[in-house]
Formats: C-alpha cells, structure tokens, sequence
C-alpha cells in the first residue's frame, strides 16, 4: 500500500470509530447497514466486478446469510457472533454449486441464471415444509445483542446500537482486508485475466472453471455474512425483505461505487442506504423517480464510479501538488 | 516434440490432414504456408484449444491429447497469439505475472491470509516478471495500462508473457504481423536471443518470408492442411510445391 493510501485508511478508521458517539442512535443504525451493505457489496464486486459474472440474485445469498443466522439464533439458541461464521460457511457452498452450473453460461445468460435464483428465493423460503425453522410468512424476530459486559467493566459505556455498529465496524474491517489480500495477488490477477481474455487465462495455466466457481462462492460467502450481520442489526428476518429488488440494489451499488474496486464497495453501500432516503425526503410522492435521477446523474457524472471519480481527482490534486 | 499424423476436420472440410514433423531442442522451426493452409488450426491443437480427430502430439514423452487446457503451461509451452489476446485492462507488468502463474502455488485461502510464503512467492515473481520487462525494452511501461499501447509494443508483452511460464517450447503465431520493417529486424534479433539466452524452443508461425527463412533452422510448410514441404530454408524455397502454392502454377 502506498503511504497515502495508508494515511486514508487510518484517517478513515478514525472517523468510523468517532461518528457513532457524535450522531444519533438512529444514524448509527443506518452506519451500521452500510457496513453490512458494504461487505455484500465487496462479494458481488469479487464476482461481477473482478471475475465479470454478472449476477442479479445476490439477495439470494443474503436471504440465506440471513435465514441461516436467524434460525441458529432462535431454534439453536446460538450467539450472535458465532452466526456469521456459520452464515459464511452456508452461503460459500451455496455459491460454489451454484456456480457450478453457471460455468456453462455466460454474460447476459448467467445474469438470466442468477436472476431467477434472486426471484424465487421469498417464495423459498415461505416453503410449508421449513415453516418449522423458517417462520414462513412470519419470519423470525430475533433479539438485539447487548453490549458484553467487559467494556462496562473497563469503563467503556454503551448502547446497544452503537455496540453492534463497532462490532460491524470490526467484521467489515476483517472482510475488507481479507478480500485486499485476495485481490491484490495471483489469484485477483487470475480473476482479472479470466475476465479480459479467458482464452488466454487458460493458455497461462489458468485453471478458469475451478477460479470461477471459486469466485462464486467466495462472493456468495462475503453476501452471506452481510446478511447474516444484517439480520442481527435489524433484529427480524422474513421472506419479502428479501426480493429480486434487493438484489438489483446490490447490482446498482457495485456499478455506482466503482466495479473492480474496493473502496467502490464502500462508495455503493452508502449511496443504496442514503440515497432512497434523501430521495423520500425530496418527494413523498415520488421517491424512485428522484432516486432514479440521482442515479442518472451519478452514472453520468462519474461513468468509472464514485471510485474512478475519486482516483481521477486525486491523480490531479497531486499532478498540481508537484508542480 | 512430434507431430504425428495430425488430422483436424470442421463438418466436412479438412483442416488437417496427416501432418507429421519433429521439433528438435532448442532449434527453430518455422510454419509457413498459405491463408487457410491450417497452421494456426495446428497451433491450436498444440495448445489445446482444438481437439485433434486422428493423431497424436507428444512433448517430452508424453502424449498431450488427453492434458486439460490449463495444464500446458505447467509442462513448459508457452504461447503468443495471432490477434493479441493481452489481459487489456491490466498493467504491462501484471500481464506478465499472470504468465508466471503457472509457476506459482498459492490459493484462495494463503492469498486472503496473506501467509509469509505467499509474500515472498510474490516478490520473486515480480523480480522475475522485471527481467523479462527489461530483456524485451518494455521497462519505460512497464506500469501502463496494455490497451493504452500501439500494437508493435502489446506484441513485446505477449512475449515477455509468454515467457514468464518458463517455456522450453514458445509457439509464436504470426509474431511480425502487424510490425513495421524495422520492427521486424528487431524482432528476428529477439527471437534468436529468446533461443540463445534462454534456451527455449521456438515453433513459429508467420507470413513474413523474410523472417521465417532468416531465423528458422527448418521449415515446414503446408498448404490445404498438407504437408508439402520440409527441410532447411534454402532447400524449402526452392521446392516446386511450395513455389506452386505462393505463386499458383506457371500457367
């Protein structure tokens, strides 16, 4: 990394550890969604983004991560935290399978794949036969996590919102440094290479299909424990939070903030999380179409994503900086 | 390596038809013959993107026909292609990394962790990955995006990729397409050294006489997915068959 790189990330962490004890118990919960959306947005950035398979059912895997945590916690009596390894672990073979047979489609026909995965999943999961686990329509409420009792010990007093944000604050940290380690060597350059000239991918001894449902699984995976943290921070899971629209969202996130890129993920969670809220306050009547103007302008405006916007800039501050 | 009686059909025409030679170590050997006279069609064969119907390829004892497309690299054939198929977006030196990646050995999980070995595993490859830039004059962009650059110097990143697998063979298809005259000369100068430095095999395909027969040690030449002609390059331009095939019968 270089030196400013490692000055921003610092500068960034700061500001993230500050933010939950300067704004509202309300705006901490909405900070703690971005890093859930972050991370699920990172996931699908590895797949469509790095490897170029396009998915339009990523809200599957969230509905899984999610589901998965909420019926540990509430028929297993499981703690919260040991839910998102678990959620992971589910949704990375998920991914893997499914990717198995989508290494047979591509393009435009693997997003049809996918698409049908994200659409099915709400009425999946209102399945009668795991309404047993599952909740069916209903869903499942699940409770809020206490802040545990060391940090009131230590003298560190908080609330239960701010407590879950620094604990996604944590896993969004873990996330994003694994997933900068796996780009940022032999496999994120196969992953690339695959994307830009499989052919060639190969001819370089690029084992293409295992990297490819590799990738699907690990995306699967980063979604999957988004959603199980999601869960968590919303405290209830039921089959329509999880429609074909979510998936969308994840797919116009990735797009916004930046393919191919890692900060893109952060960039994307907090325009899907504040963007529709800035839009209702614009216009009762008509969120979307706002947002869809917002959406317009961004794409308009910044065609590599606010990351390539944010790249472009900082290339010219410092071209001006060094003269 | 050997060739031995290859044969290629696509529906009902015959791309190959009993094609056999040899490829010596350390020699270079050149594949000439008229558009359509099925050199890259053998080309792919080798590296495994066609299927042969008859025949059999052996490289260092081994029959090749039954090797999975990505393991080619590993057994030491590297390859360029004819219409550049660089990894566009990617910097020059990480096109070449990605040519070392058959030498490598980390996987998903030591890349997310980051492990000691895969670090140094790195460093190496990327020291590696610097000589070639070096060898081949591409050191000035070594940072640059691979489709920002004119096409004579995306042909120098294919080599120098290609070369990153370590090949003891490199097949070259149609590696002066595309270059101007003096590019040309100097590409026949790296080809030689390519031999000389590295000790590496070379099995080209090219319509640019000029080069074939000045760097070549043998020659084989086809036409309709036949073998018409074998030898030196003064004993190949001079067969009446190839001739027949370049110029077409004297009446």
């Amino acid at each position: 990394m270089t030196r400013r790189a490692t000055i921003g990330v610092v500068v960034l962490v700061a500001i993230a550890c500050v933010l939950p004890f300067v704004v509202s118990n309300y705006r901490t919960f909405q900070l703690t969604l971005v890093l859930v959306y972050a991370i699920a947005l990172l996931g699908l950035n590895i797949l469509t983004g790095y490897n170029g398979q396009i998915s339009l059912g990523h809200g599957a895997f969230y509905a899984i991560g999610a589901y998965s945590a909420a019926v540990l916690m509430d028929r297993f009596g499981a703690p919260y935290w040991a839910t998102l390894p678990a959620a992971g672990a589910v949704c990375l073979v998920a991914g893997f399978l499914f990717g198995l047979p989508a290494l047979r489609l591509e393009g435009l026909y693997l997003a049809l794949a996918t698409f049908a995965l994200g659409v099915s999943m709400p009425q999946l999961l209102k399945y009668h036969h795991l309404e047993k686990w599952t909740g069916g329509v209903q869903g499942i409420v699940i409770a809020k996590p206490e802040p545990p009792a060391f940090l009131g010990e230590a003298g560190l007093r908080m609330n239960s919102d701010q407590w879950l944000y620094f604990f996604a604050l944590a896993v969004a940290a873990l996330m994003f440094v694994l997933g900068w380690n796996l780009l940022r060597g032999r496999v994120g350059r196969a992953l690339i290479a695959i994307r830009d000239q499989h052919i060639a991918a190969e001819a370089m001894g690029i084992n293409s299909a295992l990297y490819k449902s590799l990738a699907f699984g690990v995306s699967a995976m980063y979604t999957g424990i988004a959603g199980a943290l999601g869960a968590i921070a919303v405290q209830y899971v039921a089959p329509d939070s999880f429609t074909i629209f979510l998936s969308l969202v994840f797919l116009v996130g990735i797009v916004v903030g930046g393919l191919a890129s890692i900060s893109g993920a952060l960039y994307g969670a907090l325009f899907i999380q504040f963007v529709p809220n800035v839009a209702d306050e614009i216009s009762k009547a008509a969120p979307w179409a706002i947002f869809g103007l917002f959406l317009i302008g961004f794409v308009y405006l910044m065609p590599a994503g606010v990351a390539g916007a944010v790249r472009t800039l900082l290339v010219r501050f410092t071209r001006k900086g060094a003269k | 390596m050997q060739v031995h009686k290859v044969g290629v059909r696509f529906g009902g025409i015959v791309a190959l038809d009993d094609v056999s030679f040899d490829v010596a170590p350390n020699c270079i050997v050149g594949l000439i013959g008229p558009n359509g006279a099925g050199k890259t069609t053998l080309f792919n064969c080798l590296s495994r993107l066609y299927q042969c119907d008859c025949g059999d390829i052996v490289f260092g004892g081994r029959s090749l026909l039954r090797v999975p497309r990505h393991r080619i690299a590993a057994l030491g054939i590297g390859r360029t292609f004819q219409n550049l198929a660089l990894f566009g977006t990617m910097t020059v030196l990480d096109n070449v990394l990605v040519g070392h990646h058959s030498r490598m050995r980390s996987g998903f999980l030591s890349n997310a962790l980051r492990l000691p070995r895969v670090g140094r595993d790195e460093s190496a490859a990327t020291d590696k990955a610097q000589a070639l830039i070096e060898f081949l004059g591409l050191k000035a962009v070594a940072g640059t995006r691979v489709s920002d650059l004119p096409i004579g110097t995306q042909k120098r990143v294919e080599l120098a990729r290609a070369l990153a697998s370590d090949p003891t063979l490199l097949l070259l298809d149609e590696p002066a397409s595309g270059l101007n005259h003096e590019e040309v000369g100097v590409l026949g100068a790296v080809i030689r050294d390519i031999r000389e430095r590295l000790g590496v095999t070379i099995l080209l395909v090219e319509h640019h006489m000029n080069l074939v027969m000045s760097i070549s040690d043998l020659v084989v030449a086809l036409d309709f997915g036949r073998k018409i002609a074998e030898g030196t390059p003064d004993e190949v331009r001079a067969h009446p068959e190839v001739i027949q095939a370049y110029l077409g019968s004297a009446h």
